[in-house]
């Protein structure tokens, strides 16, 4: 319905600017966003922790790292001590509120490189590979192979032991661990694509090996790379959260979400809200990209896109025809 | 199947050679091992004459070699900690987590059976909410977390269960095998669910309904049967990841396992356990991966024909 009426409007002002098109699709994906509650829920979460990881520690002034004494141990959703405190602070004073938004900041700036670094790097040595077959798929598999088959906790537990555990170690062990996910999916997919037509067309014009990559066969894998980059996302999230939760991750005075459960988890008995709302902030987001993850992982096959675009009435309508066929 | 094993065995070696000599090179490319075994505070004299006992002042090549026939004769050196063997720490550690993983699997596997076929049977049942309600679950919440809310909620508000240690008998079993078991029985149910998926619309359960078998045989002898390999490879990987989930689970209820060990040695700078510990590890994952491919053959008639010819 939507993509009709867009048709319409392109098709009536066809000599008008060229942005025209790019827009009536951005409109329709925003759309399909909308109509699909969760999936839009989720996304406003996931925007709202961004602008937090962003503009949060500018607001929270300093309640989050100085302790005040005479704040200590306040049971959370009380209101009498102003917002910053409304949930709760620990034995120093110090607002949880105030160290969760200092915390998804350390959490983002984990999070966000090691899934944009082992993207890049897995996928481009993926859809290499998978191009060009032979020695270079042989080697990049078994070296993917040798990754995936120890677990992530045993490699970092010994680097992190040796070298120090800072933020840039951790994304550094994060990424070669994950790597091997978008190498496999990238290898498969360009791997099946360089045997289609319109490859062998660009390679009959003469294009470059690294020009057919980035032209015919990265447009095609990158769906599949960002669905899967989404659910990832949770991965790194919850691997980093372990690693600092066990110590030999996010050291202090950093503080990352993990961490503060870690912190907590003496005080469990009297002062529970230590270690539970910094364990809600994971949970939340976590499973905020795990539904982002499914919607895009719908909206982006053509085959399923059609669960989006209709209403309820006519997807219960053409499940009996289906069911009934 | 000699053939296939000793391809298997030597496929599965590298991994676990890449592992062993990660160890060696990392621990040489910080400088002086000496100063990752000896406390932070050890003076220079210390150092030297550890470097000299330990032959850290020989040639590279003579220290790997060193190395490897340490590792084969299970030699890491001592602990800083205790003086004892660091190997005889590791192995005391060892029975623990096996356990404990061995149980956790068992579990994992029978109820992701009993739950992904029912689910598969009754779409958007109530199983079948179940199990994707579960695989959710164990791919968003951190078990470190389902764990702490365990203890808060079972052991310190309701006082059922202890809140740590194995002294309780059963019942401290409960908390760190509940915890363990959440993504291992989330992840398997939903691949049990579509393996019987299409195992059940395959002609030959048609076959065998069509023949007059009952529902019980359908399932059991046709559909499971050849939805298992799939199952298997999974829980296979999975037994793999238990490690992570292991090290996080023992931590935190105060397992005396092989997990917990790790986490005490590199708490305490205590190199030498580490590194028996960590490849122990890695040996248990060499030898579950040789056992899985095996179970692969034994399940699957054209593997076994393959490996058999």
């Amino acid at each position: 319905m939507t993509q009709d009426s867009s048709v319409a409007t392109l098709s009536a002002d066809a000599t008008a600017d060229v942005p025209t098109p790019v827009k009536a699709r951005s409109e329709r994906w925003s759309n399909m966003l909308l109509r699909d509650p969760m999936a839009a829920i989720a996304a406003a979460i996931l925007l709202v922790v961004a602008l937090v990881a962003v503009f949060g520690p500018l607001l929270i002034g300093e309640s989050a790292t100085r302790g005040n004494l005479a704040l200590t141990r306040l049971a959370p959703f009380g209101t009498a001590h102003g917002w910053e405190y409304f949930l709760g602070s620990d034995l120093l004073g110090r607002s949880v509120l105030g160290r969760l938004i200092l915390a998804t900041r350390t959490t983002m700036s984990v999070a966000v490189p090691v899934v944009l670094l082992s993207l890049a790097i897995g996928s481009i040595v993926g859809m290499w590979a998978g191009y060009h077959r032979g020695w270079r798929e042989t080697s990049a598999m078994r070296l993917a192979d040798v990754i995936l088959s120890f677990p992530s906790l045993l490699l970092a537990v010994v680097v992190l032991y040796i070298y120090s555990p800072n933020v840039a170690n951790i994304v550094l062990i994060l990424t070669i661990a994950r790597i091997p996910i978008y190498l496999r999916t990238a290898r498969a997919e360009s791997a099946e694509l360089r045997s289609r037509l319109f490859v062998d067309a660009a390679r009959t014009f003469g294009a470059s090996s690294g020009a057919i990559i980035r032209r015919h066969i990265f447009p095609v894998v990158l769906p599949t790379l960002l669905t899967v980059a989404a659910l990832d996302f949770c991965y790194v999230m919850l691997a980093e959260s372990s690693l600092s939760f066990l110590g030999i991750g996010v050291q202090p005075p950093d503080v990352s979400w993990g961490l503060m459960v870690a912190q907590g988890k003496s005080y469990l008995r009297t002062e529970w809200w230590l270690s539970i709302f910094p364990g809600l902030a994971i949970v939340i987001t976590t499973v905020s990209a795990n539904i982002l993850a499914a919607w895009v992982r719908i909206a982006t096959d053509p085959g399923q896109r059609w669960r989006l675009t209709t209403s309820r009435k006519r997807r219960s309508l053409r499940r009996t025809v289906m069911e009934a066929q | 199947m000699l053939t296939f094993l000793r391809q298997r065995v030597l496929s599965s070696a590298v991994p676990l050679v890449v592992v062993v000599l990660g160890v060696f090179l990392m621990a040489r490319l910080t400088g002086n091992p000496a100063s990752l075994y000896l406390p932070e505070n050890a003076t220079q004299q210390m150092r030297d004459e550890f470097s000299r006992a330990h032959g850290f002042d020989k040639p590279l090549l003579a220290q790997m070699v060193d190395y490897f026939s340490g590792v084969i004769r299970l030699d890491f050196g001592q602990s800083l900690r205790t003086g004892e063997s660091a190997s005889t720490m590791a192995l005391r550690a060892y029975p623990a987590t096996l356990q404990l993983a061995t149980v956790t699997m068992v579990l994992a596997v029978l109820l992701a059976i009993v739950i992904g076929s029912w689910a598969a049977l009754n779409p958007n049942g109530v199983a079948d909410r179940v199990s994707s309600f579960m695989s959710m679950t164990a791919a968003s919440v951190p078990d470190f977390w389902l764990a702490i809310v365990g203890i808060w909620i079972f052991a310190l508000t309701l006082g059922m269960l202890p809140t740590s240690g194995v002294d309780a008998g059963a019942l401290s079993w409960v908390l760190p095998i509940l915890t363990l078991l959440i993504r291992p029985l989330g992840v398997l149910t939903q691949v049990v669910r579509g393996a019987m998926i299409s195992a059940l619309s395959a002609p030959y359960v048609k076959l065998a309904r069509s023949k007059g078998a009952d529902e019980y045989r359908v399932i059991s002898r046709h559909a499971l049967r050849n939805a298992s390999p799939p199952a298997l490879t999974v829980a296979g990987d999975l037994a793999v990841g238990l490690v992570n989930g292991a090290v996080v689970v023992e931590t935190i209820f105060g397992w005396p396992g092989i997990g917990k060990l790790m986490i005490d040695s590199i708490l305490e700078r205590d190199f030498a356990v580490l590194q028996a510990a960590v490849l122990l590890t890695a040996v248990t994952i060499f030898a579950l991966n040789i056992l899985i491919d095996i179970g692969y053959a034994l399940l699957d008639a054209r593997v076994r024909r393959k490996v058999t010819a």
